[in-house]
């Protein structure tokens, strides 16, 4: 029986209703509890902030596309030519990798930042114990994977056909083969249309043989997901990604949403989440008269209730871009000429991989990093409002403290935008200068814990210190009374005082005390469906004509998620 | 200029990593300090001072600094000179892996040979190998297209394979023969071979110039004669079969005209 007890810090969550009063935060075994005893263990939070332990609703951290990307780029851990943290300390393994990082390193620098939940935003099913095996081996955060569904076959058969029961079927025995979490959805249809060398650029260009549209894909994803009661929503990372002039494209994706409403017992109200809205919000018709229509597209979110959105902040780094848009990624290494990987995963997805440098002396790259904080800088409601850098793909999530240090410090955003090469043309594209705005510490608490851990579904354990929940706690040296600023803000955001991952602490004054500090758990999702003999005689026959590995081979046997949480659903 | 002269007590048993003797790490340091800097065997941490007897003071910076490597066992020692930027480093002896990688300025001269990685991504500055150099001297790092960008090399040997990939500027001087692999994807930059190149010259070469007064044993198929031109190449004055190419490979227009490689080859 362990009990702490984080005395006088500032408490910033919103599921506990707290704005920065002084309290305390009580912890045993492992849970938030409202006392304990004199024995406890004492933290001395006085001056310092203390939030939950942060939540990472997209990122990239595990998986076949992360692991081509590292051994496709040797030099990812030389960073522009200095020798880059090889570093190991006493009690844990060594970390390497920048855009990269190895397993280790992963888990760690999360762990450094207050991270205690990740949601790893792209898994094949094809290669999803490859995804759990990189899973298991990050050491701290719980974590769970979305599974992609926006090119499968299956699904295009069955949505075409209007067969929802069997769509629903077919997602449930997926997540169950695979250990996944929910539906994720990439480029609908235009991955698929990759594969005869076309795409999908707007949401009414029909996928090439299945005579499916994006619109049909999304629509019946949604369908799908609220049929079946999943905990997370449909996340979707729409058509056009990353072009000029594809924010009509954006609005028409999340304007599907609008017909749906969220049937689920996990809390969750939205039944849309679309991710790096950074890529999605480009105006003009070319990279020269290329702007931000930042404005327009989070007018659209903040009043469409049932829509949730994370940013996509590009952090200006040399970084590794991967994604299950293949086509995005070859024209990506058309215009960079570096080094292109491409995998296709046949029946299900593809992927691409380019590495990509954010110049602070390019100008798009500059109106790309103004378009990602405006984003969040234009939204009204921060609990459907998420910060995220898509890692690696805008930038690497160890740049978060200094994504959150922009938001939340007009002069340290503005030192940026004045220092580039193009400001005047990127002041006069975007919108950035005239925002005054700067995020406050309770909105950071709700973009980066408590509305990341509601559209999951997992609001009730995961984002908040009310009693009963789980006790990830991170305490930051910023004394709210005297707020740092600019890279004082950022450090301190990058090194959490203390942080506790389920009452153990993991992290103090930015160090990792140990390797394998606490038991972490995978999250999969088991959907309980009636036996549908249609979708289980379409899978077996599809694995006979088409797959190269046999069904048997398949699924993510047991000892790849030594330690699963497995959150169960009830027949629809 | 003030000179430390550090000598190795023993021969290390793994490599030492010794990316801190460079004038950088050196300057405005007296011996006791420099003693206390950091270095590893294998994946120990030790200091300085545990490996190297240490004499002498440096100057107030890199500039006004000067170290000298002696004793057995240089050749256990990697990253000697790695990311300096100015001053000069002597090694009495053969250096190991990334010598001088990612130098960007002041002068290193090796006595003996260097091994491979050495000088990779340089950036500038001034390094004398009086012996022979391993594979992948100048090249870009595993992975990375950014080459060798600025500075000289002069080999006094030979060199082995892989030299001067993804080269985008500066000079290279072999005074001895090269293995295979020369040049390959030179975006920039000169490569002067004194003895002759084994074979695969230039492949997928952009842009630069390579010379070869020994002329290559295999050619690339890709590259086009277009001249006899008589040239002045490190201070000897020849006349030259000029090559374009790799024609295999895309090529950038630069004021209308399309940019090609240049291959050099001795007229006999």
């Amino acid at each position: 029986m362990t009990e702490i007890i984080i005395k006088n810090g500032h408490v910033f969550d919103s599921v506990s209703g707290l704005k920065g009063e002084v309290a305390d935060v009580c912890i045993k075994d492992g849970k938030i509890v409202e006392s304990v005893g004199n024995g406890a263990t004492v933290i001395d939070a006085a001056g310092k902030t203390v939030m939950a332990g942060a939540v990472d609703v997209h990122t990239h951290v595990a998986g076949p596309k992360v692991n081509l990307g590292r051994w496709y780029r040797p030099e990812d851990k030389f960073r522009l030519g200095e020798r880059c943290s090889a570093k190991m300390g006493p009690n844990t393994h060594i970390e390497g990798g920048f855009s990269i990082p190895t397993v280790f390193k992963t888990g760690y620098e999360y762990a450094r930042m207050g991270f205690a939940f990740l949601m790893e935003a792209a898994m094949p099913p094809l290669y999803a114990r490859h995804v759990h095996e990189e899973i298991r081996d990050t050491p701290i955060q719980d974590e769970a994977a979305l599974p992609v569904f926006g090119n499968n076959w299956f699904m295009f058969e069955y949505l075409k056909n209007g067969e929802l029961d069997n769509a629903a079927a077919y997602v449930a025995w997926v997540l169950r083969q695979t250990k996944g979490y929910g539906i994720k959805c990439v480029n609908p249809g235009g991955s698929e249309a990759w594969g005869w060398g076309l795409n999908c650029m707007t949401v009414n260009d029909p996928v090439p043989y299945f005579e499916i549209t994006p619109k049909e894909i999304i629509d019946g994803l949604i369908a799908t997901n609220e049929h079946l009661k999943l905990p997370h929503s449909v996340h979707l990372h729409s058509n056009n990604l990353g072009n000029p002039g594809n924010y009509t494209t954006t609005l028409d994706s999340l304007k599907i949403a609008e017909g749906h409403k969220a049937n689920n017992a996990f809390g969750r109200d939205t039944v849309l989440h679309h991710t790096h809205l950074q890529f999605h919000s480009y105006g003009g018709t070319t990279w020269a008269d290329f702007e931000s229509k930042a404005k327009e597209v989070m007018d659209y979110v903040n009043k469409q209730e049932n829509i949730t959105i994370d940013t996509g902040n590009v952090t200006l780094d040399e970084t590794t871009t991967m994604t299950a848009d293949g086509p995005f990624e070859y024209h990506l290494s058309a215009l960079n000429h570096l080094k292109w990987a491409n995998v296709d995963v046949e029946l299900e997805t593809a992927a691409g991989v380019v590495p990509y440098i954010y110049g602070k002396n390019v100008k798009v790259c500059e109106m790309q990093w103004a378009i990602g904080l405006e984003i969040a800088l234009y939204a009204k409601d921060m609990m459907r409002t998420m910060i995220t850098t898509d890692h690696p793909n805008a930038g690497p999530f160890t740049r978060y403290p200094r994504v959150y240090a922009w938001l939340m410090d007009k002069e340290y955003r503005d030192a940026e935008l004045n220092g580039f090469k193009w400001s005047s043309k990127v002041i006069d594209a975007t919108t950035l200068a005239e925002i005054d705005r700067e995020i406050s510490l309770y909105e950071l608490s709700q973009m980066t814990r408590a509305a990341p851990a509601k559209v999951l579904g997992l609001g009730s354990t995961f984002g908040g210190l009310a009693p009963g929940m789980n006790a990830n706690v991170a305490v930051y040296d910023i004394n709210p009374d005297n707020m740092p600023k600019g890279i004082e803000l950022e450090n301190a955001l990058a090194k959490a005082a203390y942080f506790f991952k389920d009452g153990v602490k993991c992290v103090e004054n930015g160090v990792v005390l140990e390797a394998n500090p606490v038991v972490k758990e995978t999250y999969w999702v088991d959907a309980k469906v009636p036996e549908n003999k249609q979708v289980l005689h379409d899978v077996s026959e599809k694995f006979l004509k088409y797959y190269s590995i046999n069904l048997e081979n398949y699924d993510v046997a047991h000892h790849y998620v030594p330690h699963p949480h497995v959150i169960e659903i009830e027949e629809a | 200029m003030d000179t430390v002269t550090i000598t190795l007590k023993k021969v290390p048993g793994l490599y030492l990593e010794c990316e801190s003797v460079t004038p950088d790490k050196f300057a405005g340091k007296n011996a006791e300090e420099i003693a206390a800097l950091p270095c590893a065997e294998g994946k120990r941490n030790y200091v300085l001072g545990d490996w190297f007897e240490i004499a002498g003071a440096a100057g107030a910076t890199a500039a006004d600094t000067k170290i000298v490597v002696n004793g057995a066992g240089t050749d256990k020692c990697k990253y000697i000179g790695a990311w300096m930027t100015a001053g000069e480093v002597v090694v009495n002896g053969t250096a190991d892996m990334f010598t001088g990688a990612w130098m960007e300025g002041g002068k290193l001269t090796v006595k003996g040979d260097v091994r491979s990685f050495s000088a990779l991504q340089m950036k500038g500055g001034e390094f004398i190998i009086e012996g022979r150099a391993w594979n992948y001297l100048a090249a870009a790092y595993r992975g990375d297209w950014r080459g060798m960008q600025g500075g000289t090399i002069r080999v006094k040997g030979d060199v082995g394979s892989d030299l001067g990939t993804f080269m985008n500027g500066g000079t290279i001087i072999v005074e001895g023969n090269a293995d295979i692999h020369v040049g390959t994807h030179a975006e920039g930059g000169t490569i002067i071979i004194k003895g002759k190149a084994h074979r695969r010259v230039g492949g997928q070469m952009v842009k630069g110039e390579i010379y070869v007064f020994g002329g290559c044993d295999v050619m690339m198929p890709g590259f086009k004669k277009i001249e006899e031109r008589e040239i002045e190449v490190d201070g000897e004055k020849h006349v030259f079969n000029v090559f374009i190419g790799d024609l295999g490979e895309r090529h950038p227009k630069s004021k209308g005209e399309v940019v090609y490689g240049h291959l050099y080859t001795l007229k006999e």
